[in-house]
């Protein structure tokens, strides 16, 4: 995409930034902070609206997903400006297992700070982020709005997160080793 | 086209139609019971008319098993009819699934498998002990590595197709330019 095409004013959360933390409402009477999922990765989908005509749809892919994220113990958060009643509608219609946050007031703001807020039409961008367990960007990728990136992106950074922690626990059983 | 790739390449595992080296290849990552896959069905079938011998074609599945409750039966009796009855029986099996995604019911598909000449009781044990699951997931899996965004998700000389399959007419013009501009290299 081309930076013309861009509306929003700060770009994308890049690798190696701390992600900027969050607390959005899930459902009508609850709150999803990112906090909450300290310790495992997280994978942000940023997305325009609920309720795309199509099946199979970014968030319907991702669902179906949903054994092949439980392998690397990610927790994935849905992130639109609809409102909580809105996500709940949707959720039990197309039988969502993730939370979707409500980025819903202030409008947007969530998505503003991640840069991924498209200001001239109001929704956020259809952007991907993964991060790691102690909080830190690992990946992001802004996709064309018309365009469903598809999970392969997500997955090449959840193993490459996965490789570097094996390597840390085969540095760290080396280093134990050393010292008997 | 888009960077998502074909992960893992055309191989021996795949259901192919078609001449084995032609210079182009079109593979669809496909849900038996998605309305969006059964439109496409004759889309892909006017290409494999105009393409001829210079389209290779293959079929993996890709059910959406939360929006569809038929699906993944019916991916498991297409490979339990492959299993059983040969590729060609598959494609038959393919082609009998998609004209009649009305009806998806195991004993509808234990007809559709018979109709292919293949023991409906063999795909019955099949189904009922989940045989072919790991051969279904396994297609799901390099969906998810490949980058597939929804059902149809075609993908041309191994990279994701994101031009509107439902335009027959451009995307055949698309393949023809690739097979012509792999016929001048």
């Amino acid at each position: 995409m081309t930076s013309s095409e861009r509306s929003t004013s700060t770009p994308l959360v890049s690798a190696g930034q701390i992600a900027p933390p969050f607390e959005l409402r899930a459902t009508p009477d609850q709150t999803v902070s990112l906090a909450d999922f300290r310790g495992r990765p997280v994978v942000l989908v940023f997305y325009p609206a609920d309720w795309s005509p199509v099946c199979g749809d970014q968030i319907g892919i991702y669902n179906e997903m949903a054994a092949e994220f439980a392998e690397y113990g990610a927790q994935v958060l849905g992130i639109s400006v609809d409102g909580a009643w809105c996500h709940a509608a949707f959720r039990d219609a197309r039988h969502i297992h993730f939370p979707l946050l409500a980025d819903f007031e202030p409008k947007g703001d969530v998505s503003r700070r991640y840069g991924a807020y498209r200001e001239k039409d109001g929704f956020s961008e259809r952007a991907l982020v993964v991060i790691d367990a102690a909080g830190v960007v690992r990946w992001s990728y802004l996709s064309p709005v018309g365009i469903n990136p598809g999970a392969d992106g997500i997955f090449a950074a959840l193993d490459a997160l996965t490789s570097e922690q094996r390597s840390q626990h085969a540095d760290a059983a080396a280093g134990a080793a050393t010292h008997e | 086209m888009s960077n998502a790739t074909l992960n893992p390449p055309v191989g021996p595992q795949d259901h192919v139609q078609g001449a084995p080296h032609a210079p182009v290849t079109l593979v669809e990552y496909g849900d038996f019971e998605c309305g969006h896959c059964g439109r496409a069905h004759p889309v892909v079938q006017e290409l494999q008319r105009q393409l001829g011998d210079t389209l290779r074609f293959v079929y993996r599945s890709f059910p959406l098993n939360q929006a569809h409750p038929h699906a993944e039966h019916a991916a498991e009796a297409a490979e339990s009819v492959a299993a059983h009855g040969g590729e060609d029986a598959f494609w038959e099996m393919h082609d009998l699934l998609f004209e009649n995604q009305e009806a998806l019911e195991d004993e509808d598909l234990l007809a559709y498998a018979a109709s292919t000449g293949v023991d409906e009781q063999a795909v019955a044990s099949d189904l009922a002990s989940g045989a072919m699951a790991t051969r279904v997931h396994q297609d799901f899996r390099s969906g998810v590595r490949s980058g597939v965004n929804g059902t149809p998700t075609f993908f041309v000389n191994g990279r994701r197709y994101d031009g509107d399959w439902t335009d027959v007419e451009a995307f055949a013009a698309d393949l023809h330019a690739l097979a012509r501009a792999t016929a001048a290299r």
